[in-house]
């Protein structure tokens, strides 16, 4: 018998709310065949299984959420002895991990082998390597075990994706701080992705992910449900509670500061008129005012990198300067605010801006954007524009330092000479870390974002 | 540069170094009128004559045995064995003199020869006749085997293995001849001994050489273009000795490997690749080493047969998306080479 256990399906995850269970008690299932839709803190994501056997029971009903690792259902495999413990729904830890040494054995030959007799009673004092609960071994990387070693992580809670449940190293991205990156050793080319890294800033995302997420108190400080404001609970979806998670932390922790410019916009809707007329003649997509403040924004961090980077943290005393200017577009999807991220916005035209970022809105309204497609962010853009909002101030995403809220263009009088003429008026501020970027630099890098709003030409030169 | 074949280049640093150097001769089964079994000596016996270029008796234990006494007396002889297989009938003279005598004899007389041929499968020419047994000389000290899978390759190799002292196993490939590239004009012979990363990526090391290097490269270039993938491929170019480091460095970057070979798996030049692995990228892997290599079978005559026990790309394509799959890459849409049931 096997348990079939809560992945690790993103980074910022911590738990997963079972979705739609594809398989039901008794249905074969095949290596590869999609057991079950689970939803995470960013997207619904089909789980396939590692093993064959027949889906004995389902531990983890539809609607109800479980922490990582806890086990969700138990796939017979032939090898007999339900495990006992088991049946207990909630994350039992120890049990979970017993039962991994029987999965190990047929990891790499595809067919899936009998498991050895008598692996229902755990075997004490075996090797504990690279992780803290006695008992089994667990299995992991070569390299995972030395970047345990290196960055002294604890990996009992991490579940591993790779065949028979291996721990590999995309499994331990989460816990890979950014600091520990920036100092760390011999892995190269990893950067890009280690940033994403749980958490705001550097509060030992190690930790984060580790403690033991107890299951939710009742009681105490939830709200309750009364008659006086007339009031009814309604479930908070998954991608609410890391919405309100990463905001608080960011609210609480960055101390913001906002700086807020007009621009003459009437250059750019001008330019942006001409382009669509001969975009649609040439039976091409049309460009909107965002995919031109992507690349203008993109183009004003190229011209001030300083303002593309990242806090490490008060104990860190490096923080990291990005290359790449990868440039997150928030989202309003029916589930909640997501950013997907366009990278290397600064190397790719309106066109090309244009085209991912319709892409991307699309796979965020289908709940289908990948981990890799909402990480590596250096700066974002909120646009509430199209509401008709005048301007607003956004709070943070981090680990970036900074983003972009921008409101509507609407035509407004002004002084042109000594006339009032109606021309567009484009209204944006700019929220920003102030441990990393000073007053004047926001106020330079707005200062170049203006100018190249007015002179709109720069934009796609 | 010039663009030229792999035939070519042979032929042509053939004459060069005969041209260059006097004690350069060559000697096999019908290389002289005939011009070879696959034309690299083309008119060569022509333009230096039968002393330099002369036509041997089907004898393989005979001539290799007089090139390395020619050797042991001053001259490079290039030898040609037809094909890889023949040469197991001058076994004895190649393991037991050509590479024993400068150890044994307190290096009084090196034994500057060359031995060119032809391994590689997939022409038919039955199971004695297409086989890929270069290990037998890889697996011994004092012999030296380079494996050009270019015709770039093919020149600085030969040119490398001509003025080399020590008897150089010059292994060429039946489905390389016709294959084009550019050439350097000038003659650069290559260091035996290095392996060459002949594109750098960081998803995953695909090692090969002879063919397979150069199906490496292809599947690379074509999984980039399909799937974005970013593969690096390393040619070995040498077989023995061994460029481990470079192998160990390019694993310890991208942290998966998969090793290709025309030969049999088991106790194959994969196997020793893997190993090296192992050793000097233990801690680096994500993912097992995977291998991918001719079928445990005598080669079948049969085309179709013949085809299914040789690696093929979609073999090399499957290793790699597994190999991803299993260290979380899931960029390929498809299903992971798993079986489905």
């Amino acid at each position: 018998m096997i348990e079939i256990k809560m992945p690790r399906l993103s980074d910022t995850m911590e738990e997963g709310a079972i979705s739609t269970w594809r398989k039901q008690p008794g249905d074969k299932v095949a290596v590869g065949d999609v057991l079950v839709e689970i939803e995470t803190d960013k997207a619904v994501m089909e789980y396939e299984a590692y093993q064959a056997g027949t889906l004995a029971e389902i531990l983890i009903p539809e609607g109800r959420n479980a922490d990582i690792g806890a086990p969700i259902a138990l796939l017979d495999d032939g090898a007999g002895s339900p495990a006992p413990a088991a049946t207990a729904a909630p994350a039992e830890k120890a049990a979970a991990e017993r039962s991994q040494p029987a999965l190990v054995a047929n990891t790499d030959s595809a067919a899936p082998a009998p498991a050895p007799a008598g692996t229902a009673s755990p075997q004490p004092g075996a090797s504990a390597d690279g992780h803290a609960n006695g008992g089994s071994r667990q299995i992991a990387s070569p390299l995972v075990r030395k970047l345990v070693r290196e960055n002294h992580l604890d990996l009992s809670h991490v579940t591993g994706s790779g065949p028979g449940g291996r721990i590999i190293r995309a499994d331990i991205a989460g816990l890979l701080s950014p600091p520990a990156a920036a100092s760390a050793p011999p892995v190269a080319g990893v950067p890009g992705d280690v940033q994403t890294a749980a958490g705001p800033t550097a509060t030992a995302p190690a930790a984060e992910v580790s403690a033991v997420p107890g299951p939710p108190v009742a009681g105490t400080t939830a709200p309750q449900g009364d008659d006086v404001r007339g009031s009814h609970e309604a479930p908070v979806s998954q991608v609410r509670r890391v919405i309100a998670r990463r905001l608080s932390a960011s609210a609480r922790e960055i101390p913001h500061f906002y700086v807020t410019a007009a621009a003459d916009a009437q250059a750019l809707m001008d330019l942006r008129a001409t382009l669509n007329a001969q975009l649609t003649d040439g039976g091409r997509a049309k460009i909107s005012v965002n995919d031109l403040l992507i690349r203008a924004c993109a183009l004003a961090l190229r011209e001030h990198p300083d303002v593309n980077v990242s806090y490490g943290g008060d104990e860190s005393s490096v923080m990291l300067i990005h290359d790449r200017v990868n440039i997150g577009v928030a989202v309003a999807a029916e589930s909640g605010l997501i950013v997907p991220v366009i990278p290397d916005a600064d190397t790719k035209t309106v066109t090309q801006l244009g085209a991912e970022a319709r892409k991307l809105v699309a796979l965020a309204g289908e709940r289908k954007l990948t981990p890799a497609q909402t990480s590596g962010g250096t700066f974002t853009i909120s646009n509430l524009g199209m509401y008709g909002v005048e301007h607003f101030t956004a709070i943070i995403n981090p680990p970036e330092s900074a983003i972009l809220a921008v409101g509507a263009t609407t035509r407004e009088p002004t002084v042109v000479g000594d006339a009032l003429e109606p021309r567009y008026r484009l209204r944006y501020t700019l929220s920003v870390d102030h441990r990393v970027i000073d007053g004047a630099l926001a106020a330079k890098f707005l200062r170049t974002l203006t100018s190249l709003v007015e002179h709109p030409w720069m934009i796609i030169a | 540069m010039t663009i030229m074949t792999y035939r070519q280049a042979l032929h042509d640093t053939l004459r060069a170094e005969m041209l260059r150097d006097d004690s350069v001769f060559l000697m096999g089964e019908e290389i002289g009128v005939f011009e070879g079994s696959y034309k690299i000596t083309a008119g060569l016996l022509k333009e230096f004559g039968e002393k330099r270029v002369r036509d041997t008796p089907i004898a393989e234990e005979g001539f290799a045995g007089a090139a390395i006494g020619a050797a042991m007396l001053g001259l490079r002889p290039v030898i040609e064995m037809m094909t890889i297989n023949f040469s197991m009938l001058a076994l004895d003279q190649i393991i037991n003199h050509a590479a024993k005598i400068y150890g044994m004899f307190g290096g009084q007389a090196s034994v500057p020869l060359v031995i060119r041929t032809p391994g590689g499968g997939g022409q038919q020419l039955g199971a004695t006749h297409s086989q890929n047994i270069e290990l037998f000389y890889a697996f011994v000290p004092g012999m030296k085997v380079v494996a050009p899978s270019t015709p770039a390759d093919a020149k600085a190799l030969l040119l490398a293995a001509i003025r080399d002292d020590d008897p150089v196993l010059f292994l060429e490939n039946l489905a390389l001849y016709n294959t084009k590239g550019e050439v350097p004009d000038a003659d650069v012979p290559a260091e035996i001994g290095r392996a060459a990363v002949t594109r750098p990526g960081k998803d995953l090391t695909l090692i090969g050489y002879s063919r397979m290097a150069h199906v490496a490269a292809e599947v690379a270039a074509s999984l980039a273009e399909t799937d974005g993938l970013d593969i690096e491929v390393v040619d070995l170019r040498s077989l023995r000795p061994l460029d481990r480091e470079t192998i160990v460095a390019s694993v310890k970057k991208t942290h998966a490997a998969v090793v290709l070979e025309d030969d049999w798996l088991t106790y194959g030049i994969g196997a020793e690749v893997a190993a090296s692995i192992s050793d000097g990228a233990f801690d680096y892997l994500d993912a097992p080493v995977r291998r991918v290599a001719m079928a445990e079978v005598p080669m079948p005559y049969s085309k179709t047969l013949e085809t299914a026990a040789l690696p093929s790309r979609d073999d090399v394509t499957a290793a790699i998306r597994q190999t991803l799959a299993a260290i979380g890459h899931r960029t390929a849409p498809l299903a992971l080479g798993v079986p489905q049931s």
